[in-house]
């Protein structure tokens, strides 16, 4: 549905986009990170058709959005990224408005609003002006103009931003359910939130894609993804450190910060796995298969040394980690 | 029923309708709209009765009514037409508006109708004044009518480039500022004090020049009942032209 090839945008000397590429298909949601100022948010504006790009090419449904933008714009439903709305006009008025430009009339309009109203929880609020909303519920009005027209493609620049826990939790569980019948891309710098609701995931640094995949596939590339950790009782820090470390399988081995003081002589250890390749081996079933001799054999030398195994289990790796060490390359390596 | 419902887009007619409505709802929604219709009115009633001498001329006709309305639009057109787009780029509305499926020109001049016809709403409640004139003696109401169409025609001139300067900027009172500014040119280059002090400078033909550059000479004829089809293009080319420049600022807003 949505293609994006090497897509470049200039402002006046500094690049914001530089060459990113990636494409969705209906029922994916894609779940654009960076840092800020990485370029999400002048990508979406350029599928948009916000903002033209300065090279590279942008294709909705089949349409390019350059050289076709209104067939690709009425695919399309945006939520920008401060949530603008009309402050003067009602919730209701607003709603009809954005109908009437979707080319919607008569009852095809009346239930698009109502649906989008029934999604959006916005019933209470229908006949207020929207300068006297509350952050969440006008930011579920733009959500609510997003989709009213049913669209195939939905461009959503941090969805949740300003919402509390409860209807991010709702914003996320919706964007979900809306990814089974649609296109979706959003951005976010909630990192959960790419685990709870995406299927795949971009990473953009610099106005370059820095790496993607699914959120299981980017995880594994933590430095503690398949690592195993365990705590025992009645062994040192010292030599339990020095006894996995060399296991078979084992890359290497150290206390789990902070840990060890925690009463009757319990420590926490985090055994690495050796890696084929550079630690780039990239599917989870590599990491999966690694983890699990590793686990049984510290379990197996754990007994040997007759301590005690109060808990054990295998790491995922953290998104934050990958995020962190992909996008803050010079602080990492210092 | 999914790609068929997401691919309806409207036509030009009822997108520019849609943004009409838009707009001069956002107008009569407002306070702003009825305290601008008064000062309108008060005015125009200030003008033509105390410094227009309307009945010390003992006149059938509207002369010392209509020769106001350049000065008076000066102010109160760019006040009614400064936040058209200066108020989109600061509440960010307007990346809402240019990413649905609308054409900028569709935009353009849906949102320069509907302060038009704000517009026309104020100059036609003005017909006091006419009935007036009519109750008192037998005006010609051909020639009245026609200053009404040069009148109109004027504030469209004067909403066209305010729109245009709207666009330059977020700031409301900039923009008003601007097109008072762009507005004032338009006016005193033909208006008779500052054509009289050009003409000690330089020949009549370059004065004509000038002059003819000024809506004063073109709303002259006009609101003397004389309809030259010059004068109405010259009018229609102003807004064609500032409608035109709007277009240009707000594509290369974006365009970064």
């Amino acid at each position: 549905m949505i293609r994006v090839e090497n897509l470049v945008k200039q402002f006046g000397a500094k690049r914001a986009v530089n060459g990113i590429s990636f494409s969705v298909e209906r029922g994916e949601v894609l779940g654009l990170l960076g840092p800020n100022g990485a370029g999400k948010s002048t990508t979406m504006r350029i599928i948009t058709g916000f903002y033209p790009a300065t090279s590279g090419r942008v294709t909705v449904g089949g349409h390019d959005v350059a050289t076709d933008p209104i067939r690709a714009k009425a695919l399309i439903g945006y939520l920008p990224e401060s949530a603008p709305a009309y402050g003067d006009m009602t919730v209701q008025g607003f709603l009809s408005f954005i109908a009437d430009l979707r080319g919607l009339s008569g009852s095809a309009k009346k239930a698009a609003v109502h649906g989008a109203v029934e999604t959006c929880l916005l019933e209470g609020v229908l006949h207020q002006s929207i300068d006297t909303l509350s952050k969440g519920f006008r930011h579920r009005t733009c959500l609510a103009q997003a989709i009213l027209h049913d669209p195939d493609v939905l461009i959503l620049d941090e969805p949740t931003d300003g919402l509390d826990p409860n209807q991010k939790h709702a914003a996320r569980e919706l964007i979900r359910r809306m990814g089974e019948r649609k296109a979706i891309v959003f951005s976010t710098h909630i990192l959960e939130e790419v685990e709870a609701a995406c299927t795949r995931a971009v990473i953009i640094d610099r106005g370059a894609v820095v790496a993607s995949g699914t959120p299981a596939e980017l995880k594994a590339r933590s430095a503690t993804a398949g690592c195993v950790r365990v705590t025992l009782a009645g062994a040192s820090a010292d030599e339990a450190v020095a006894r996995l470390g060399q296991l078979p399988g084992a890359a290497r081995a150290e206390a789990v910060a902070g840990a060890e003081v925690v009463a009757g002589g319990r420590v926490t250890v985090r055994v690495y796995p050796k890696r084929h390749n550079n630690g780039d081996d990239g599917g989870d079933g590599g990491i999966g298969a690694l983890g699990a001799a590793l686990t049984v054999a510290v379990a197996q030398a754990a007994q040997a040394s007759g301590w005690q195994v109060q808990a054990l289990s295998t790491e995922e790796g953290r998104l934050e980690d990958v995020f962190r060490s992909i996008t803050l390359p010079e602080t990492v390596s210092q | 029923m999914n790609g068929q419902a997401a691919g309806k887009h409207g036509s030009s007619f009822t997108n520019i309708a849609a943004i009409v409505r838009r707009e001069l709802s956002g107008y009569f929604g407002s306070p702003v709209a009825y305290v601008f219709l008064v000062i309108f009115l008060l005015m125009a009633g200030f003008l033509t009765f105390t410094l227009g001498r309307f009945f010390e001329r003992a006149e059938a006709s509207l002369v010392s009514f209509f020769t106001w309305h350049p000065w008076m639009y000066l102010f109160l057109v760019p006040a009614v037409g400064m936040r058209l787009w200066s108020e989109e780029r600061r509440l960010g509305t307007l990346e809402l508006l240019l990413t649905l499926p609308v054409t900028l020109p569709q935009v353009i001049i849906g949102k320069f109708l509907a302060s038009w016809i704000f517009l026309a709403i104020a100059l036609a409640l003005t017909c006091p004044v006419w009935i007036t004139v009519n109750v008192l003696g037998s005006p010609d109401n051909g020639a009245i009518l026609t200053a009404y169409l040069g009148s109109l025609l004027l504030a469209g001139s004067f909403l066209a480039i305010t729109s245009m300067t709207s666009a330059m900027t977020r700031n409301q009172a900039v923009s008003f500022i601007l097109s008072v500014t762009l507005c004032l040119f338009l006016v005193i280059a033909g208006y008779s004090p500052v054509t009289d002090l050009l003409t000690r400078w330089t020949s009549p033909g370059v004065v004509d020049v000038v002059a003819s550059f000024s809506v004063m000479t073109h709303f002259d004829a006009l609101q003397r009942g004389v309809i030259d089809l010059r004068d109405v293009a010259f009018f229609l080319s102003v807004i064609g032209f500032a409608l035109f420049g709007n277009a240009v600022i707000v594509r290369s807003l974006r365009a970064g």
